[in-house]
């Protein structure tokens, strides 16, 4: 049976990070039980449309979802496993905050079946954490990641790093420690500055000093893929390190192409219906969302995508992870290839493209003599 | 017909945002010129890029009618002048064409760059000036020390400027009283005698043609006369005359000391050059007005569109710009790098820019600007001489015997404060110094430059290290010998010939790494690292290396960003139009301009 990952999206926050571009708000309250009921009833109008499909994985995303009463994660996930078939070994990945309040409603995450956590450390220093506007401390963070580990078979946890004045030799430390705490799986994001955040504008007023130049940004790279290395832990993606078997599955799924759905506000879903890729794309005002839900109309917009858009997605996509693309998948004859191979930066393996090592960092001007 | 003695003609003198635009609207405003539901704000200025660039480029006047406390109804005439060095001829003309100017700084700022420019064109054309504070109610307002500081840096008596507030209203009648009482009347005119004219500006009217701005010297202009131009030696029948209010009105006619419009059918801008004298066929006065130039460009540079698509639109649009513009030039040019364009001249850098930016604009032609340059003469080994308007034409080194540049006589005011920097300027642009005196604190420096080291950037210069205090004319002297040689610019080993120049031998070296530390900023990292040279012939004298780009990837990309990652891609696609591609480089158009431009 054809499988299929299911992401839902949580939009609440308890305060707005000043790098994040998320669709995430802070409200004083949330009315769980109504948010329960649009997601029931969201699933329900899914699996109506799409009835014969195994679910691989699901993914809880925020904002914050560990703000998420269990009961209403376990009403989610019921709600999924009595419309739709759960695969033997689904992953299910709950985002959660590293503080000792949401530690405390692991245990409800875990009886409710959710058997992954991704943790967003964010950074293992308590000056970087205030300046990212983080609410924990990285003590606290330790401490919810121990009873993490204690809870859930797999435990993932994010890091920011390119931080302004983060030198090499402090990254490195860092990241040793972090390498340290035995998690299987890391995300290692380059802090990127986004238009419309907190951060955005201060660059844009000149603020934010100390950032790091390409040229150091480089260098930080080089040092997180020889550490995670070493370490036993490599990329498989851009920013994604596991140990082997221990890769998101869900994550995957968008890299190579899958179909996935997505439920909440703002959500996106790629679903491929009588051999044509449909992209989905839910309303984000959260209220809005809700009250379409509840009016059973206009929740989302449904665009079939070209041939030619589904290709060059597959391949921006693809490429992110190591695996690369086969390119006898897509209808799509990518540009340069002769010359990119030449300099080195992508390998051809029969009809798979991949980057190289050299050519990793530069996914973005690669994909630009590929497709532009 | 008005009496000389009730006829006043001036100009205002102000620096951007100082309110020449302002305190003319209160003029015509309150000697009921304008009808008060007619009344716009600016009503003279006309083009978008005068505006915003706070230049006029084209000489605009009005006719206002005011009765004077003496009891008299005086003919009051303003022109508006241009006011850049590039069209300093230009100016020179409208100040000749008045007798008296009003000299308007704002009380809270101080007196400008652009005021002394222009002010001393006006005591060049004998002027008598009378400053005007504006903005007197501001908080900030100082006029006792402004007025002082005119005294200072310009040399003129200011104790009795007019204060006013051409915002509120606020002194405009004293302001009216002034011209009348301590401007002159035109300083002579027989009705009698001959008619003698001086062509002011013309500009074309896409539904009347070309129309003439004219002051009257001595005789009359009325319709029906048949003119003569008595340097181009055109002859036309007058159809029309008139005065503007500022809308045209057409008058019977135009007599001694008058301003106003003529109108004769005159197909081209260019057949009407400023500065000309016009006179009646049958009867011609015996010499012509002093001071005439023919406006001819002395910068040139290849202008390419973009899109090769937008070849004949650029074509059809530099036509109807020509029409209206006398001293630009445009001739069709071929590049290896570039493909089809065209090789323009202008009278400097901003008359370049103006007609750059209008092409951009109101025809909507994306455009690549190649080095400016100038005219240099060939005297080949054969004897013969030619004339090098693009240094891709450069010939074999073999076959020239000499290389002839054109030199000018330039002229520099400015406080002695900053007179060392101005020197040091000079000096580095090959200047030679012919003369240097003081006036108070004011230094006047002469030299003798070579164009090429001036048609560039050497206004924007001189503006920097003299915080605008100094003013700046030049004209022609003829050609002199140096040692030219042409530099080229290899990116990626290949030859880019949009980037090649003439240059002086002696400052090959420093040309050629200052360009190509400049293009190393310019041109964005690619894949690979890329040397940038530059060469005389086949040797190298600079170089210097772009390094690989090594990092350039989003760092986080989900099912969520697939979308806009998407969106960025196509956005991509757009920029790329944006570039040239040589070989494996692409080089961004502004490079082509930007990389010439000297921080030292």
């Amino acid at each position: 049976m054809r499988r299929i990952a299911l992401y839902v999206h949580w939009p609440f926050c308890q305060a707005k990070c000043p790098y994040c571009d998320f669709n995430s708000h802070v409200v004083r309250q949330v009315d769980q039980a109504a948010w329960r009921d649009a997601y029931a009833s969201e699933i329900k109008r899914y699996s109506s449309n799409i009835p014969e499909v195994e679910v691989g994985s699901i993914f809880f995303g925020g904002g914050t979802p560990s703000l998420m009463e269990a009961e209403t994660v376990a009403s989610v996930i019921d709600g999924a496993q009595r419309a739709w078939r759960f695969a033997n070994d689904v992953e299910i990945t709950l985002e959660a905050n590293p503080t000792s309040v949401e530690a405390g409603r692991f245990r409800g995450y875990r009886a409710a079946g959710v058997n992954r956590v991704s943790m967003g450390i964010q950074a293992l220093d308590d000056g970087d954490l205030a300046r990212l506007g983080r609410l924990h401390s990285v003590s606290e963070a330790r401490a919810a990641f121990d009873v993490a580990q204690e809870t859930f078979g797999r435990v993932s946890f994010d890091l920011i790093y390119a931080r302004q004045d983060q030198s090499p030799a402090a990254w490195e430390a860092e990241l040793t420690r972090a390498l340290g705490m035995a998690a299987d799986h890391l995300s290692l994001y380059q802090l990127t500055i986004e238009d419309g955040t907190a951060f955005g504008d201060r660059l844009a007023r000149g603020g934010l000093a100390g950032l790091p130049d390409e040229d150091r940004a480089a260098d930080l790279w080089d040092i997180t893929q020889n550490l995670t290395e070493a370490a036993g832990l490599p990329a498989y993606e851009v920013s994604n390190h596991a140990r082997p078997g221990a890769e998101s599955r869900h994550n995957l799924t968008y890299w190579t192409g899958g179909d996935y759905i997505g439920i909440g506000p703002g959500a996106h879903g790629r679903v491929t219906q009588d051999g044509t890729r449909h992209a989905t794309e839910a309303l984000s005002a959260p209220l809005a969302w809700l009250f379409a839900v509840q009016r059973r109309t206009g929740v989302e917009t449904t665009a079939p995508l070209t041939p030619r858009d589904a290709a060059e997605e597959r391949l921006m996509m693809g490429l992110r992870v190591h695996a690369g693309v086969d390119l006898r998948q897509i209808d799509y004859r990518p540009r340069n290839l002769d010359v990119l191979q030449e300099d080195g930066l992508i390998e051809l393996d029969g009809p798979v493209l991949r980057l190289s090592r050299k050519g990793r960092p530069l996914l973005n001007a690669i994909l630009r003599e590929l497709m532009v | 017909m008005t009496e000389l003695a009730h006829i006043r003609n001036f100009s205002i003198v102000a620096h951007i945002d100082h309110g020449k635009s302002t305190l003319a609207d209160r003029l015509i405003q309150l000697t009921g010129t304008v009808a008060e539901r007619d009344m716009k704000e600016q009503l003279l200025d006309a083009m978008d890029i005068e505006r915003e660039r706070g230049i006029t480029i084209k000489a605009n006047t009005v006719r206002i009618e005011y009765p004077a406390r003496d009891g008299h109804t005086y003919v009051l005439n303003l022109i508006d002048t241009p006011g850049h060095v590039d069209f300093a001829y230009e100016v020179s003309r409208s100040m000749r064409a008045v007798e008296g100017s009003l000299l308007v700084v704002d009380a809270s700022q101080g007196v400008e760059a652009q005021t002394l420019a222009n002010v001393y064109t006006a005591i060049e054309a004998d002027h008598e000036i009378v400053p005007v504070l504006n903005k007197v109610d501001l908080p900030a307002a100082e006029p006792d020390r402004v007025a002082e500081q005119i005294e200072d840096v310009i040399g003129i008596e200011a104790h009795d400027a007019v204060h006013i507030s051409a915002k509120t209203g606020l002194g405009i009648p004293e302001v009216l009283e002034a011209i009348v009482t301590r401007l002159p009347p035109p300083h002579s005119g027989d009705r009698a005698a001959p008619l003698k004219a001086m062509l002011v500006d013309s500009k074309y009217d896409a539904y009347l043609g070309v129309i003439v701005i004219v002051r009257i010297i001595d005789g009359v202009l009325k319709k029906g006369d048949r003119i003569r131009m008595m340097k181009t030696g055109g002859t036309y029948d007058v159809d029309d005359v008139g005065v503007y209010r500022p809308a045209m009105t057409a008058a019977a006619e135009l007599g001694p000391g008058e301003i106003g419009y003529l109108n004769a059918s005159i197909k081209q801008v260019r057949d009407t050059r400023v500065g000309d004298t016009i006179t009646h066929e049958k009867r011609p006065c015996d010499a012509p007005l002093p001071g005439f130039k023919p406006s001819i460009p002395v910068v040139f540079c290849g202008l390419f569109p973009v899109d090769a698509n937008d070849f004949n639109d650029m074509r059809d649009a530099m036509e109807k710009l020509a029409l209206n513009d006398a001293s630009f030039t445009f001739e069709m040019e071929t590049s290896a790098a570039l493909g089809f364009g065209f090789r323009c001249g202008f009278l400097g850098l901003l008359h370049l820019e103006v007609i750059r930016d209008r092409l951009e604009r109101e025809y909507d032609i994306d455009l690549i600007t190649t080095a400016p340059s100038v005219i240099y003469h060939i005297h080949q080994r054969d004897g013969t001489m030619t004339e090098l308007h693009n240094p891709a034409d450069f010939p074999d080194p073999g076959t020239i015997d000499r290389v002839e540049e054109p030199r000018i006589k330039a002229t520099i005011l400015v406080p002695d404060d900053y007179l060392g920097d101005v020197l040091k300027l000079c000096q580095d642009r090959r200047g030679i110094q012919m003369d240097l005196t003081y006036a108070g604190s004011r230094a006047m420096a002469v030299y003798d430059l070579p164009l090429n080291e001036v048609v560039f950037d050497f206004y924007d210069r001189l503006k920097s290290v003299t915080k605008g205090y100094a003013s700046f004319d030049y004209q022609m002297i003829g050609y002199r010998e140096d040692t030219l040689v042409k530099m080229s610019i290899l990116v990626n080993d290949e030859p880019v010939d949009a980037l090649s120049m003439m240059v002086h031998r002696d400052r090959a070296e420093m040309r050629g790494r200052a360009m190509c530390e400049k293009l190393k900023e310019l041109i964005p990292r690619h894949m690979f690292k890329i040397p940038i040279q530059a060469a005389i012939g086949g040797r190298v004298i600079a170089r210097e290396t772009l390094s690989a780009m090594r990092k350039d990837v989003t760092a986080k990309c989900y099912g969520g960003d697939a979308t806009r990652k998407k969106k960025l891609l196509e956005k991509q696609k757009a920029g790329k139009k944006k570039m040239r591609q040589f070989g494996k480089v692409e080089i961004p158009q502004e490079a082509f301009i930007n990389a010439l431009k000297m921080d030292g």
